[in-house]
């Protein structure tokens, strides 16, 4: 890469903290207990928009693995999410009417927030329907992995997306408050995901799984991206280009090898699809605040009028991360 | 008493604590230098908390930087003050705050005590052994490293270069042949007076200030000169990966620490609650009384790099993303790709499938649909049969399906109407057996019920496809397994052939080929071609057919074929 090419990626990455400074001001504060943050404590960033059902488990997944303070923007929500939030003790809210769009999906929003409480901690970044899997998560709590990273010099740590479907009809198995979404979508693709290079920002841009193969077959560019670099160092010069696929400065993209060997990695379980989703689907298509004019939900809600079965007679009931790395999703890498 | 124990401590104080008590309960006096980088304040808290052990003492502090003389300053110092305290320690073990004791003290004792003139030291010379981490070896000890590598990276590595360049080399000591080892030792009294009490200390000492990594190598090469019986190992556990840091122990390690019989284990992360509780409680006897035995140990750490170096084949995925030629396996197993066989044979993927016992699909690149095995409509780790799908990334699709297939051999049909886009990496593959027979595809045209002209042009068309493809067969880059043959060439003695690539595939039964695919009705055949000659549209590829007679397919089936036991 030339001189001119990586200053202009230094640009953009101005602009992008630029922005994030700006949209500052439509955040407002809820609740701040920032002050609670000690030096070494994990941090966790999310943007949320009526998640009161999935609110309990998600923080409490998140807390068991480690987690010592949620930072959360929340968008114009009606189901009684923010006073959910705000009764936590662990947890920052801020809220904001604005339009999720315009805040590049709530990156922005994030970026700005980060920059402001995340300089020098481990911070991660997820939606509330993202379940963080890494190797040995079972038996090592986020901080061996935080701690093992930093030792190893590693900034950035990728986590891909894994889509979970139930197996039958979406509303066949309504999700209570509380419980664990992969109780009910507990299956996945495990072999049809197709890498391809962003030469630009270095990062692997990943399709596939099961929205491909049921809602795009035959527009397989359109299909949604399924890389994702949700753990990140955090350095307040950073910042999310778009979502968590990718970020600048460009080497913090760089969490492949490319010689071979494997880096470690983990997957995000997103259990996006329960019967949830049927009723989310058609209130985002109406917002159009979604990704290029909501394409991806109109594909659903086209699909989705025919009721459609996600599983197919090959797709793997989830059991643990010794599963997903035999089957290749993710790594160990040198960590044992 | 007869051990005395140096403890080198930086981080996670708490820890260090814990282990010294542990140590000088087991009777061991213990000396402690603390990294001069920790706090004023720390370290008076951490002095503090352990005033109640009569038997603990502290050390002149140094500041310790990886890779640099401050460690072996901070060992010197401690080891010293450790002689001349305790007068009747035998043995001094240098360890550090991170690590931990698996068996109980008294073990070790009783060990050391039955080997009192055993300098336990790991130490092989620079050129026989390919330890090192970045290139510097030999040249560690031929140098000068006045840069911080953690700190100035760069000045260091352009320095080195330029030392490299020029030629500058610093003279050896005397007498001295570099070695080097794990930095954690254990040695005897006499040994370490001779290093510390020498003559020459100084002289060395200036010496191994500039070598790189002065710790693993300064009592390793001095212990050489002075001690009368070296055993080249270390007592503790440690290992390192291929960056040359430490692996970390945690808490799920616990059974496999246990079983390995060592009496000291390095580096524990500080949180593994259950290894501190479990080993620093342990009664005495709870492991066996055994040479330590971290063979089990050594397999997983060296599997962990393995996996961080190579990786497994034919695996592309988020974390591991090699480029093109770089990746150690192109695909995951062997397959084998068939190109004109079913055009020539009418009942070729059922007579393959029952011949070799592997899944035989039909086109899996051909344009309207992936033509799977037995009609399916997805495969192993649903892979869909979109064509789109498909060739939106045609190699993808291919590493794909053999990886998720691994285990169970796959077979497809191939040929010049498919989509071509994956013969580079088919036949760059080692995994790949591809057997052609060229100029087969003629024989679904002169079958067909087309219109001549029509027949003529999709001839020539696909005549040029596979006439590009055969190139990149030959290419000096092709690293498959190929077989090539002209039609006529193999219509004329068929089962060699397939028996040849039967008996690559393996798996076969091992009878001889019974059963023989039957091949279809070529007469006429000669006509046709040359009807094709006659509108200017020379067909090459298929070999020399003569006009009036075409092949008799009869007379081959009664052929034996041929086979070598």
């Amino acid at each position: 890469m030339g001189a001119w090419q990586s200053y202009r990626l230094r640009l953009q990455r101005k602009r992008w903290r630029i922005r994030a400074f700006r949209k500052r001001r439509e955040l407002k504060r809820e609740v701040d207990r920032t002050a609670d943050i000690r030096p070494l404590d994990l941090l966790c960033f999310s943007t949320i928009r009526n998640e009161a059902v999935r609110l309990p488990y998600f923080l409490q997944y998140y807390r068991d693995m480690g987690i010592n303070h949620f930072l959360i923007v929340d968008n114009d929500s009606t189901d009684g999410s923010a006073d959910y939030l705000a009764a936590q003790p662990d947890v920052s809210v801020w809220s904001s009417k604005a339009s999720y769009k315009r805040s590049r999906f709530g990156v922005d929003w994030l970026n700005w927030l980060q920059m402001r409480y995340a300089h020098g901690h481990w911070s991660l970044t997820v939606d509330p329907d993202e379940f963080l899997i890494y190797p040995f998560c079972d038996t090592r709590p986020l901080r061996a992995l935080t701690d093992w990273l930093d030792a190893s010099s590693i900034r950035s740590f990728s986590a891909m997306l894994l889509d979970m479907y139930p197996k039958g009809r979406l509303d066949e198995q309504p999700y209570q408050k509380g419980q664990d979404p992969i109780e009910i979508a507990s299956w996945f693709d495990s072999g049809n995901y197709t890498i391809s290079r962003n030469k630009r920002f270095g990062n692997l841009w990943i399709q596939g799984g099961p929205r491909a193969r049921v809602f795009f077959p035959d527009q397989p560019a359109k299909a949604p991206a399924l890389n994702k670099i949700p753990l990140v160092k955090w350095d307040r010069r950073y910042a999310y280009v778009s979502s968590t696929h990718m970020l600048l400065p460009r080497g913090l993209n760089q969490v492949y090898d490319e010689w071979g060997g494997e880096k470690a990695s983990g997957v995000l379980l997103h259990a996006k699809f329960l019967d949830t989703f049927t009723a989310k689907a058609a209130e985002e298509l109406s917002r159009k605040q979604h990704y290029s004019a909501s394409v991806e939900y109109r594909a659903y809600a086209e699909t989705m009028r025919d009721d459609p079965d996600l599983w197919c007679k090959w797709s793997e009931k989830y059991i643990n991360w010794r599963q997903l790395e035999i089957l290749g999703l993710m790594s160990k890498g040198n960590w044992a | 008493m007869s051990v005395g124990i140096v403890m080198l401590v930086h981080t996670a104080l708490d820890r260090a604590e814990q282990a010294a008590r542990h140590w000088s309960a087991g009777g061991c006096p213990v000396v402690i230098h603390v990294d001069a980088n920790v706090p004023r304040k720390t370290y008076a808290r951490f002095v503090a908390a352990l005033s109640d052990v009569p038997t603990i003492v502290y050390s002149r502090r140094f500041r310790c930087e990886w890779g640099t003389w401050g460690i072996v300053a901070a060992s010197q110092a401690g080891s010293e003050l450790m002689l001349q305290t305790f007068d009747d320690v035998r043995h001094v073990y240098l360890a550090s705050g991170a690590c931990l004791p698996l068996r109980p003290v008294e073990e070790l004792i009783e060990y050391l005590a039955d080997r009192p003139r055993t300098d336990f030291i790991e130490s092989a010379t620079t050129a026989d052994v390919p330890w090192t981490v970045g290139g510097l070896d030999e040249e560690r000890f031929t140098m000068r490293f006045p840069f911080s590598w953690k700190r100035q990276r760069f000045l260091f590595d352009k320095f080195v270069a330029l030392q490299r360049q020029v030629g500058l080399k610093r003279r050896i000591p005397k007498g001295l042949v570099p070695h080097m080892g794990s930095q954690w030792w254990c040695l005897t009294r006499q040994t370490l007076t001779a290093i510390l009490q020498g003559p020459e200390r100084r002289e060395y000492d200036n010496y191994f200030r500039h070598v790189w990594i002065p710790d693993e190598s300064y009592y390793q090469t001095l212990a050489r000169q002075f001690s009368t019986n070296i055993e080249s190992r270390s007592l503790t556990l440690s290992k390192f990966d291929f960056q040359g840091k430490p692996h970390i122990f945690y808490d799920d390690h616990l059974q496999l620490l246990r079983r390995s019989d060592c009496f000291v284990a390095r580096k524990i992360w500080p949180h593994a609650n259950r290894l501190y509780e479990a080993f620093l409680t342990d009664p005495a006897g709870a492991m066996k009384r055994t040479e330590p035995n971290p063979g089990k140990i050594d397999r997983i750490f060296a599997k962990a790099v393995e996996r961080r170096t190579r990786g497994r084949p034919g695996l592309y995925m988020q974390s591991r993303f090699p480029n093109e030629d770089w990746e150690n396996g192109v695909t995951a197993a062997p397959y084998s790709v068939f190109q004109g066989f079913t055009e020539i044979f009418e009942n070729f993927e059922m007579w393959l499938g029952k011949a070799t016992g592997s899944r035989v699909h039909g086109h899996l690149f051909s344009p309207d649909r992936v033509e799977y095995a037995d009609g399916q409509t997805t495969l192993n780790g649903a892979i869909g049969d979109s064509a789109k799908a498909r060739d939106y990334n045609a190699n993808a699709f291919l590493t794909n399906l053999i990886w998720n297939t691994r285990g169970e051999r796959q077979c497809f049909q191939f040929g010049p109407s498919d989509n071509q886009d994956v013969i580079w990496r088919m036949s760059k593959d080692p995994n790949a057996q591809i057997s052609v027979i060229s100029g087969a595809w003629s024989v679904p045209l002169f079958r067909s019920n087309m219109n001549f002209m029509d027949i003529r042009k999709e001839a020539a068309r696909l005549q040029k496809i596979e006439s590009e493809h055969l190139d990149v067969l030959r290419s000096p880059y092709a690293k498959a397994r190929i077989r090539i043959w002209t039609m006529a060439e193999f219509i004329e003695a068929p089962m060699e052939p397939l028996q040849g690539i039967l008996d690559e595939i393996g798996h076969t039964q091992m009878r001889r080929l019974s059963e023989v695919p039957k091949m279809v009705d070529l007469t006429g055949f000669g006509q046709f071609l040359q009807n094709l000659k006659n509108q200017g549209m020379h067909p090459y590829l298929m070999g020399d057919f003569p006009v009036a007679l075409g092949p008799e397919p009869a007379q081959d089936r009664h052929r034996k074929p041929y086979l070598v036991r």
